[in-house]
C-alpha cells in the first residue's frame, strides 16, 4: 500500500493514498506504517483524508501500528471522512486517537 | 421500489471489496441518504468478512450471495453462502471490546458483529442443509 510522509518539525504526516483500509488491504496498511514510521519523529499523524472506508480488519490494523509504535510515541488521526468517522465513533476508538480535523492547520503551527 | 437484486462473489477479500463497491453503487440509485448507505456498506462488509474469514477454509473457493430487497421502510440484505454454521448456531451477541484500557492492551479485533449490532435493525441467523443463511434487516425512509 502506498503510504507518503512528510515532515513538519517535530512530526511527521503519514498520508494514506489508497481509498480503503479494509480487510483487503489490511496486511499491507500495517507493513506499510511499520516501514513508515521505523525511523521517523515521535509524534505521527495519520491523513486519512483520502481513505473513504475502514472496516474493522482496516481499524484493528491502525490500532497494530499505533501499539507498534510504542509507548512514548503517539499516533494522531486527520481527516476522517464521514463513514470512516462513524466507524470510529461506533466502536468507540474515537476516544483513544487525537483526533485533528484540520490537517492544514496542523502543519501551518508543527 | 425495485425488485429484488442479486450479487454473488468468491469468498477472498478482495471480491468481497468488489461485492460492495457495486452494492453501494446500487444503494445510492436508490435515493437512499450517504448516512444510510454508509451505514449498509459498513454492516455488510462486517458480515461479509466473517464469512470470508470463518465459514470457509482459505483453500475452499466458497461463494457468497447476496439478495438486496427494498421495500417501503425496510431493505433487507440476505447473505447465503455454503461454508460451516454459525458456532452455537447464532450470531455473537455483539458485546463492543473494551477500549478503556492501556495501549499494550487495547483491541485490535473483535469488533465485527458489535457494529454489524449497532447498524442493523433486525438480526436473522439459519442454518439451512448443508449453507448458512443471514438476514440483515434496516430501517429506510425512502422519501
Amino acid at each position: 500500500m502506498e503510504l507518503s510522509t512528510s515532515r513538519h518539525g517535530d512530526m511527521t504526516i503519514v498520508n494514506v493514498t489508497a481509498g480503503r483500509i479494509d480487510a483487503a488491504a489490511a496486511i499491507a496498511f500495517k507493513d506499510a506504517m511499520r516501514a513508515a514510521v521505523a525511523d521517523g519523529t515521535d509524534h505521527v499523524v495519520l491523513d486519512l483524508g483520502q481513505v473513504t472506508f475502514v472496516d474493522s480488519s482496516g481499524l484493528g490494523a491502525i490500532v497494530a501500528a499505533m501499539k507498534h509504535m510504542g509507548d512514548g510515541r503517539r499516533l494522531d488521526l486527520a481527516g476522517l471522512t464521514p463513514d470512516v468517522a462513524k466507524v470510529f465513533r461506533l466502536t468507540r476508538m474515537d476516544t483513544v486517537f487525537v483526533i485533528h480535523h484540520d490537517i492544514d492547520r496542523l502543519t501551518a503551527t508543527g | 421500489m425495485t425488485a429484488d437484486m442479486t450479487f454473488e462473489c468468491r469468498a477472498t477479500p478482495v471480491d468481497v471489496r468488489r461485492m460492495l463497491g457495486r452494492l453501494r453503487t446500487r444503494l445510492a440509485a436508490e435515493d437512499l441518504s450517504d448516512e444510510k448507505c454508509s451505514t449498509i456498506e459498513i454492516a455488510l462488509a462486517e458480515a461479509l468478512n466473517n464469512i470470508v474469514e470463518h465459514a470457509y477454509r482459505p483453500d475452499e473457493r466458497g461463494t457468497i450471495t447476496l439478495t438486496l430487497s427494498v421495500g417501503p421502510r425496510r431493505l433487507r440484505c440476505e447473505l447465503r453462502d455454503l461454508g460451516v454454521a454459525m458456532p452455537g448456531l447464532g450470531p455473537p451477541d455483539g458485546t463492543a471490546p473494551d477500549v478503556g484500557g492501556l495501549r499494550a492492551t487495547l483491541p485490535e479485533g473483535g469488533f465485527g458483529w458489535s457494529l454489524i449490532r449497532a447498524l442493523t435493525a433486525r438480526l436473522h441467523y439459519m442454518r439451512e442443509g448443508t449453507g448458512n443463511r443471514l438476514i440483515l434487516d434496516f430501517d429506510i425512509d425512502v422519501s
